[in-house]
């Protein structure tokens, strides 16, 4: 799907969403526009974009909600869009015509820093003093009126979370668009009307004062200057320090005392002691012990129910989707290529895409909780320091943990993650995590050969072993990608910690339901489009002898069923997908992989739950983690030679190998989705790499230190 | 002194920002301004981010950056 905007019609002015993060401005805009947008991408970057209309009177306003942003002194690629949608400078997007500067009361100053920022850009500015029931819950006063006749546009005082204000506020942004207000600007001394003139020139064209400034104060933006100014910006910088002004300090210690001057005498704090309230359990949840212990807890309960709440509705997903291709199949029986193709490609491949949906439902569920509540950034505090050792921050601990379940919902977590970069590596690095359908994988191999052998101890042994194995490779391997493909520079970790609060049953629902919805529409296509051409790999070339072959050779009194299964299982061998995995077994040879297991595993490429019904289908059996018939037939299979295909050793490297390939469609085109299919095939390269190094290490090693100790 | 010696607990103000660069800028433009009073609030339990007060509202950083920012302690409790 490509990222085309949606462009406004010409009739209706699109106004901007703008403000600090935590200040309640997504909360606002859903409000607004209620669950009316278009969610997409901006043209060639990955920064969600979401619009949304909404009818005020007459007029239809379309609404652009924005990253949150600080300061317009872009750090990263969210806030870039922020300069480049409010400047015009984003190609593709149209230039807003006013912007909503949600602000939270309870902050003022900090908050207004990025609305004088805005005022520069020329556009109407109407203020949003959202959240101003906390404030006064805090004991501040904010004589509004007064303000807005500071700030020479309206000032609305608003509670996004309970609707109150809106109306007022849509008004207030009717009224600006047709006359809009003026935010008085900073008094800049000389020197810097001076420095911005001159890179004014410079740039050839007519800069607003808000581009001007970006280009003379911002020292290290995410995107770089074009060619012809960089010497004006050093020449510039130059005249500021002749005038004793610090580059670096310049802009904000001028802003915010012109802020300062603004809100003198509109803000009273009547009640000091209720100032820290909004933190009073901050010194138990971020306690060295308590906070730990609460968290540890906290982050079970997530993962527990993604793993175990989402397993029965999974489960009852997946045996409607069996029932529906039976039903399908009993109802085609006349036409066997499109019976094959609805039962076993069309049919499982849809039910491929929604068997992920409960999972994401509750992941964003809590995470949506997690977040509204301010406990997301307290997480990310605990956690910070052990992801500092691979170059991350504390941000990436809900995606991997949640990996575990499922890569799917965690790659769509890491959004939450701002800086490009970082999010990339966590994209990355989350498959490794032993996910839910490696599970039944491990449950067969071991239910095979390490349960019957070594007793069950051993066998719970292994399975714990398989989980942990990818979250220590992970660490090893997220440092290289940031050091040296990535070159992430050492992350800074500045997060701010909102005050505790509640969370909106529609705003959690809405994050359920997007999130949803934009899996099912992106990724499932891709999904889909997979599995269908792996049902063509498994089902061609079909020549009727093989059937005739089979039935030919096998004794008249065998039962029906029985009969089938070896067709099925005659036809897999000598499918494009049979050939082609007796083509590259020497290639698994030193795993110690017949043709057989190794057609069992590129079979399972799309999804690795696969591989159990594949090997079910090889060994003509009923393919099911389980069945007592299937484990019989792995432990019964040899070598020409006489020799077991499979001793525990193998197992284990097939154990191996599942652990570590990223054998799963779904999140190869979630990943192309949230990166690009560039990545997506680097991930998919070194995944597969590290699996069948993995795999053949440990049948060498193994195989090695078994021959030295004389035990076959 | 600079931020991330500052004790748990213990308040201060911002003297000045001595870094160069844009996270220099971020923390100027988020309120880290000469004269601000702040407070440290909270310690990570590994020793590192802290949280710190200021202005109202709580922000949590690495004492690498924390090292970036130099502050006068109030006088010792």
């Amino acid at each position: 799907m490509s990222t085309q905007t949606v462009a406004a019609p010409a009739e209706t002015a699109v106004v901007a969403v703008a403000g600090n993060p935590n200040t309640g401005k997504s909360t606002l805009f859903n409000t607004l526009t209620g669950a009316r947008q278009q969610v997409g991408n901006y043209p060639g970057i990955t920064v969600e974009r979401r619009l949304g209309a909404c009818r005020i009177g007459e007029a239809t306003v379309s609404f652009l909600d924005l990253p949150g942003a600080y300061s317009l002194a872009a750090a990263s690629q969210d806030e870039q869009v922020v300069v480049d949608v409010l400047t015009g400078r984003l190609p593709g997007e149209t230039r807003p015509r006013a912007v909503v500067c949600v602000v939270d009361a309870t902050n003022l100053r900090r908050n207004l820093f990025l609305a004088s920022q805005v005022a520069e850009t020329g556009l109407a500015v109407v203020i949003a003093l959202n959240m101003i029931d906390e404030a006064e819950a805090r004991g501040i006063r904010i004589d509004v009126p007064k303000l807005a006749e500071r700030l020479g546009v309206p000032v609305v005082p608003t509670v996004a979370t309970r609707g109150k204000g809106l109306d007022e506020l849509k008004a207030a942004v009717v009224r600006s668009l047709a006359s809009p207000g003026r935010f008085p600007p900073v008094p800049w001394p000389d020197a810097v009307r001076d420095a911005a003139r001159e890179i004014s020139q410079a740039a050839g064209r007519e800069l607003s004062p808000a581009e001007a400034h970006r280009l003379l104060f911002d020292l290290d933006p995410a995107a770089p200057a074009q060619d012809g100014l960089a010497a004006a910006q050093v020449r510039a910088r130059q005249g500021l320090e002749r005038a004793g002004l610090d580059p670096v300090s310049a802009e904000a210690l001028l802003r915010y005392r012109h802020i300062e001057a603004l809100l003198q005498g509109t803000v009273t704090q009547v009640d000091p002691r209720q100032a820290g309230r909004a933190y009073a359990v901050d010194r138990f949840l971020t306690h060295r012990f308590w906070g730990l212990l609460v968290f540890t807890v906290l982050m079970f309960v997530v993962f527990s129910s993604i793993y175990w709440i989402a397993q029965p509705i999974m489960e009852a997903v997946d045996s409607l989707f069996v029932l529906a291709a039976e039903k399908a199949g009993e109802a085609l029986a006349s036409r066997p290529m499109l019976q094959s193709l609805v039962a076993e490609g069309v049919i499982p491949g849809v039910g491929g895409v929604l068997i992920f949906l409960p999972q994401i439902l509750i992941l964003f569920f809590f995470i949506a909780v997690l977040e509204d509540t301010g406990y997301m950034a307290r997480a990310a505090f605990l956690m910070d320091k052990v992801f500092s050792w691979t170059g991350l921050n504390g941000k990436s601990f809900v995606p991997m943990l949640s990996s575990f379940a499922c890569a799917v919902p965690s790659i769509l977590a890491t959004r939450t993650i701002e800086d490009p970069k970082a999010r990339l590596s966590t994209i990355l690095v989350s498959p490794l995590m032993s996910c839910s359908a490696r599970l039944p994988v491990y449950v067969l191999l071991i239910g095979a050969f390490i349960e019957p052998r070594y007793g069950a101890l051993w066998a719970g042994a292994a399975l714990f072993a398989l989980h942990l194995l990818g979250l220590v490779v992970a660490i090893p391997i997220a440092f290289f990608i940031n050091r040296f493909l990535l070159k992430l520079r050492s992350l800074p970790f500045i997060l701010e910690m909102p005050p505790y609060r509640r969370p909106s049953v529609r705003g959690v629902l809405l994050r359920m339901y997007r999130s949803g919805s934009e899996f099912v529409v992106r990724a499932g296509t891709v999904i889909f489009a997979f599995s269908i051409v792996i049902w063509a790999l498994t089902y061609f070339p079909r020549p009727a002898s093989v059937e005739e072959e089979v039935r030919r050779s096998r004794a008249p009194a065998a039962e029906e069923k029985e009969i089938e299964r070896a067709v099925k299982s005659a036809y897999l061998e000598q499918s494009l997908m049979g050939r082609f995995g007796k083509a590259v077994q020497p290639a698994f040879a030193p795993a110690g992989f017949d043709w057989k297991i190794t057609v069992a595993v590129l079979a399972a490429f799309p999804a690795r739950e696969v591989l159990v019904s594949t090997l079910g289908i090889i060994y003509a059996e009923e393919g099911a983690e389980d069945d007592p018939g299937l484990r019989a037939s792995l432990s019964a299979a040899r070598w020409p030679d006489g020799r077991p295909v499979y001793t525990p050793l193998v197992a284990v490297a097939v154990m191996v190998f599942f652990a570590f390939c990223l054998q799963c469609g779904s999140t190869v085109a979630v990943i192309a989705r949230e990166s690009s299919w560039k990545w997506a095939g680097f991930a998919f390269a070194y995944m597969t790499g590290l699996a069948w190094l993995g795999a053949v290490a440990v049948y060498q090693i193994g195989t090695a230190i078994a021959g030295k100790g004389g035990a076959a | 002194m600079t931020l991330n010696e500052l004790e748990l607990n213990r308040s201060g103000a911002i003297l000045a920002v001595s870094g160069r660069g844009a996270v220099a800028q971020r923390l100027l433009a988020m309120g880290f301004l000469p004269g601000t009073p702040v407070r440290v609030v909270q310690v990570a339990p590994f020793g590192d981010p802290i949280t710190v007060e200021l202005d109202g509202w709580r922000v949590s950083l690495r004492l690498a950056e924390a090292a970036t920012l130099s502050v006068a302690a109030e006088g010792r409790p």
